[in-house]
């Protein structure tokens, strides 16, 4: 009973962990090129996810309504990007959160006035319903493999893109060294805007993909986006592999927590305050990790900088 | 190349002269604000007034370590909610004098700013504020996940506390127009105090280790151990904001400690002009008087006040402050 | 100020001083001794090992082994500002000073940071006739007189290296450590340069890192030299001067290989 739990949470913290990381991925690039934050990432998922609520049940397919949510995102993500965001490299931290949390104030209203303010409705694909089994009484629900494989597979495809193609080799010397990846001739300008368009359509597989998980609603960017610069910040700014890492860790200790927490305080505590403190406990545990790797690596797990 | 008078510049360095007319004149408009207000058969918004006033107490202690400090705390509603929850949880456990509530808010406040200043700053730049950031999301769960504190939904007070000023006498808190004057005079009080902190000994360390921290260091001051007091002085006064909150709504919910909160702390600070002495209070007036006005005409106020936002930054990057005087420049 | 001026009564004594970078050994077990009084000048090439030596001594860089004692004391692990009360304060190669702040507040503050507490929140420091009186004799001293009101930022770089100076001495050293104060600086600014740091000679102890030969010859007691970590010649100008010869076979022989 207790094996079978054990590799539930597993594989539904592999499954948020690699969804933290497709979030985190762009926002670890962003932030470690241009040294930007950027407070509206988490608008982009949450995009992400209505357009993908809206487009799949208006072409009736959660694949074509997946990639075209992903292809507007990214649209979306480069309009942004070369409208406003440019404006701000140069600038201080202090404007960059102005900014982007005036960002996240139009996102969430824009989204409002075009949606209303009920819950969407984003449900898997029937294909994917039901549970599967793994293991002899073991069933998991298909749709949360489809998400591990489509997280897996994204996965696989960035880091290939980033070790092995030109632009990904510029992004690297970029993350390292932004200077000299100037004085090598490398348009930053324009490589950003690329950037910045894969990093939202990232937010948008991820949105789409934990729709039919997770509420879609408004709001939603806000809280996953502090997770995803946890993961950043334990991973290293700047880092891709560090972004893996740190979401993993991150994905597993919030699942861990929420599932084993409760029942670890039902041995001594009142089922009435053991269940609350448990999810409460899971997330206060992910801003102690982050703690405790900038105390004792202030630069992160990764450092993207010598 | 030859200079200004030495008496000019040494006069303009704490107090000039305009700015303290123009400080009193400012005071004395707020004092007739709520009797104007009544006049024009608006008393409504004589309690918007007095929110506004608290927002401003807490985003001036944020200016404190900000602007003067020059240290990015991206947790400051810790100690907002810190101050309201320790007062709301006193008065729930019968504890009515606001001259009990309120120090002990303060007090409590301050330690905690305490504890995360001494860890967090031994980080610099951006790892500060996403620490800062992290330990307000904490206390944040803590409370949330706390259910005899009232998880999610909040505590209820119902009634302002009792403030005492005489035997057998009291100021009536549940009159706006008192409590209006009440959070007049502490931010009032509040101001001026940072003031002269800023002129002061410790002021001009703090000023300078903004400056060049390495260069204070090399001249012999322990630079940490100042930031830290500054950061538990802004983190008391965040607290006094907090406490005056929770009696002003008359509940504490979580969302007093969660990011979006230290978020638009920050940017009524930011908002206002960054290290003016009064971004503080701009900020909290321009951002709520926004909103309030905005909501008037339209259910979707947030997104006009994010494109107002969206307009500062690119066309008054030192803020509203910065469009008036060069104080807020050189600084 | 004027301790004792024995031979041998070493103020300050650096003991197999050693700090490496990555297997690379920037300094490599130096030691040495400045006496009260004098000025010792520290030359030696580029990458020599003299910014990480100047790191160490005033705590900006933990050493991996070795010693420091200043009038006795062991402060190998003293924070800067503590070196800085006990008497030890320099000078940055790269002008360090508050850009932002008037001539007259940069030289308040140094003072400030030794007289009396800065835990002192209520009176402005700028109403302080002592603080400020001392302040002017300060910039006096570093040749910034009429200066006193205009903003740091704004002086030219000759003046912003004598603010540099003067920064460090209005915390009142026993020992003042220069790091390249010529640098960048013209004929002219390098005159007054010299002409400053001659005048400290009956004030304080002077440990003087620099390029330029004229001025060190002109000012220095002593003369150390380091290369590759390592000191090679301590000694005083006219003996180096003989040995200059050598020396530079030596680090010919060096570039050669």
């Amino acid at each position: 009973m207790t094996g079978i739990l054990i590799i539930e949470q597993t594989l539904n913290g592999l499954q948020f962990g690699l969804m933290l990381f497709l979030l985190a991925a762009g926002l670890t690039l962003v932030f470690g090129i241009m040294d930007m934050i950027n407070l509206a990432h988490g608008s982009l998922y949450m995009l992400g996810a209505y357009l993908m609520a809206s487009l799949a049940a208006a072409t009736g397919s959660f694949l074509l309504g997946l990639v075209l949510a992903v292809l507007a995102t990214g649209a979306i993500g480069a309009v942004l990007e070369f409208m406003l965001l440019r404006r701000l490299y140069e600038r201080d931290h202090l404007s960059q959160v102005l900014a982007t949390f005036a960002l996240i104030l139009i996102a969430n209203e824009s989204v409002r006035m075009l949606w209303g303010p009920q819950q969407m409705m984003l449900n898997a694909p029937a294909a994917l319903a039901g549970p599967v089994e793994l293991l002899p009484g073991m069933p998991y629900p298909a749709y949360r493999l489809a998400v591990i494989a489509v997280g897996l597979v994204v996965a696989a495809a960035l880091y290939l893109l980033v070790t092995r193609t030109r632009m990904g080799m510029r992004v690297r010397a970029g993350a390292s060294n932004r200077e000299m990846a100037q004085a090598m001739g490398v348009d930053i300008r324009r490589l950003f805007t690329v950037v910045f368009a894969i990093g939202a359509m990232l937010c948008a597989v991820a949105g789409a993909m934990l729709g039919p998980l997770l509420a879609v609603q408004i709001g939603m960017g806000e809280e996953i986006l502090i997770l995803a610069f946890v993961v950043i910040v334990i991973g290293g700014i700047g880092s891709i592999r560090g972004a893996l890492v740190g979401a993993l860790l991150v994905g597993m200790a919030d699942t861990a927590g929420r599932a084993f927490l409760p029942i670890l305080f039902r041995a001594f505590l009142p089922p009435e305050y053991a269940s609350g403190i448990g999810p409460g406990l899971a997330s206060i545990m992910i801003y102690l990790i982050m703690a405790g790797v900038l105390f004792w690596k202030p630069q992160g797990l990764f450092p993207a900088r010598g | 190349m030859e200079t200004q008078p030495t008496a000019a510049r040494s006069g303009a360095a704490f107090a000039p002269r305009a700015g303290v007319a123009l400080a009193l004149w400012s005071l004395l408009a707020l004092s007739l604000l709520p009797h104007a207000l009544d006049a024009l058969g608006q008393g409504f918004y004589i309690g918007f007034a007095s929110r506004v006033l608290v927002y401003a107490l807490a985003a001036s202690s944020l200016n404190l370590v900000i602007g003067n400090a020059g240290m990015l705390s991206f947790g400051h509603a810790a100690f907002l909610g810190t101050g309201a929850y320790c007062a709301a949880l006193l008065w729930t456990g019968g504890t009515t004098s606001a001259w009990i509530l309120w120090p002990a808010a303060m007090c409590v406040a301050a330690l905690a700013a305490l504890v995360i200043g001494a860890i967090s700053l031994r980080t610099r730049g951006v790892y500060f504020i996403m620490i800062t950031l992290a330990f307000a999301q904490m206390l944040y769960y803590v409370v949330v996940s706390l259910k005899v504190w009232g998880g999610d939904d909040g505590i209820n007070l119902g009634a302002r506390p009792r403030l005492g000023l005489a035997p057998g006498f009291a100021l009536d808190l549940a009159d706006e127009f008192n409590w209006y004057y009440l959070c007049l005079g502490i931010l009032a009080l509040a101001l001026w105090l940072s003031g002269r902190l800023a002129a002061s000994r410790f002021g001009r360390v703090i000023a300078a280790q903004r400056e060049n921290e390495i260069r204070a260091e090399a001249i012999g001051f322990p630079v940490y151990r100042y930031k830290l007091i500054l950061f538990v002085i802004a983190g008391a006064a965040a607290g006094l904001a907090g406490a005056l909150l929770a009696a002003q709504n008359g509940f504490v919910s979580p969302k007093l400690m969660h990011w979006t909160q230290s978020g638009s702390l920050m940017v009524m600070v930011i908002l206002g002009g960054v290290g003016h002495r009064y971004a503080g209070v701009l900020g909290a007036g321009l951002l709520l008087g926004l909103e309030e006005i905005l909501s008037a005409y339209t259910l979707h106020w947030a997104f006009w006040v994010g494109l107002t936002l969206l307009g500062v930054v690119l066309f008054a990057p030192r803020g509203i402050a910065g469009l008036f005087s060069r104080e807020a420049a050189g600084r | 100020m004027s301790a004792a001026r024995g031979p041998g009564n070493a103020l300050l004594e650096l003991q197999g001083l050693a700090k490496h970078f990555g297997g690379v050994a920037a300094t490599d077990g130096v030691s040495l001794a400045v006496r009260a009084g004098e000025i010792l000048a520290l030359i030696g090439p580029n990458g020599a090992g003299k910014t990480t030596l100047v790191a160490q001594i005033s705590g900006l860089l933990r050493p991996d082994d070795g010693l420091i004692r200043f009038e006795g004391a062991d402060i190998t692990r003293a924070a800067v500002h503590m070196r800085v009360r006990l008497g030890l304060a320099r000078a940055f190669q790269i002008t360090s000073i508050f850009r932002g702040f008037t001539v007259l507040e940069n030289l308040a503050l140094a003072v400030q940071a030794r007289s009396g507490t800065s835990l002192s929140f209520w009176r402005p420091a700028a109403s302080e006739a002592a603080l400020q009186d001392e302040a002017r004799h300060y910039a006096r001293l570093a040749g910034l007189a009429g200066s006193e009101t205009r903003i740091a930022g704004a002086l030219a770089h000759g003046e912003q290296r004598q603010l540099e100076v003067g920064l460090a001495l209005a915390t009142r050293p026993k020992l003042v450590l220069l790091d390249e104060p010529m640098a960048g600086l013209g004929p002219e600014e390098s005159a007054r340069m010299i002409e400053l740091i001659e005048s400290l000679r009956t004030q304080t102890t002077v440990l003087l890192v620099e390029h330029d030969m004229d001025a060190v010859f002109r000012l220095a007691d002593r003369i150390a030299v380091l290369v590759r970590g390592r000191i090679i010649a301590d000694d005083v100008p006219a003996a180096i001067r003989a040995h200059t010869e050598v020396i530079r076979a030596y680090l010919g022989e060096e570039a050669a290989s």
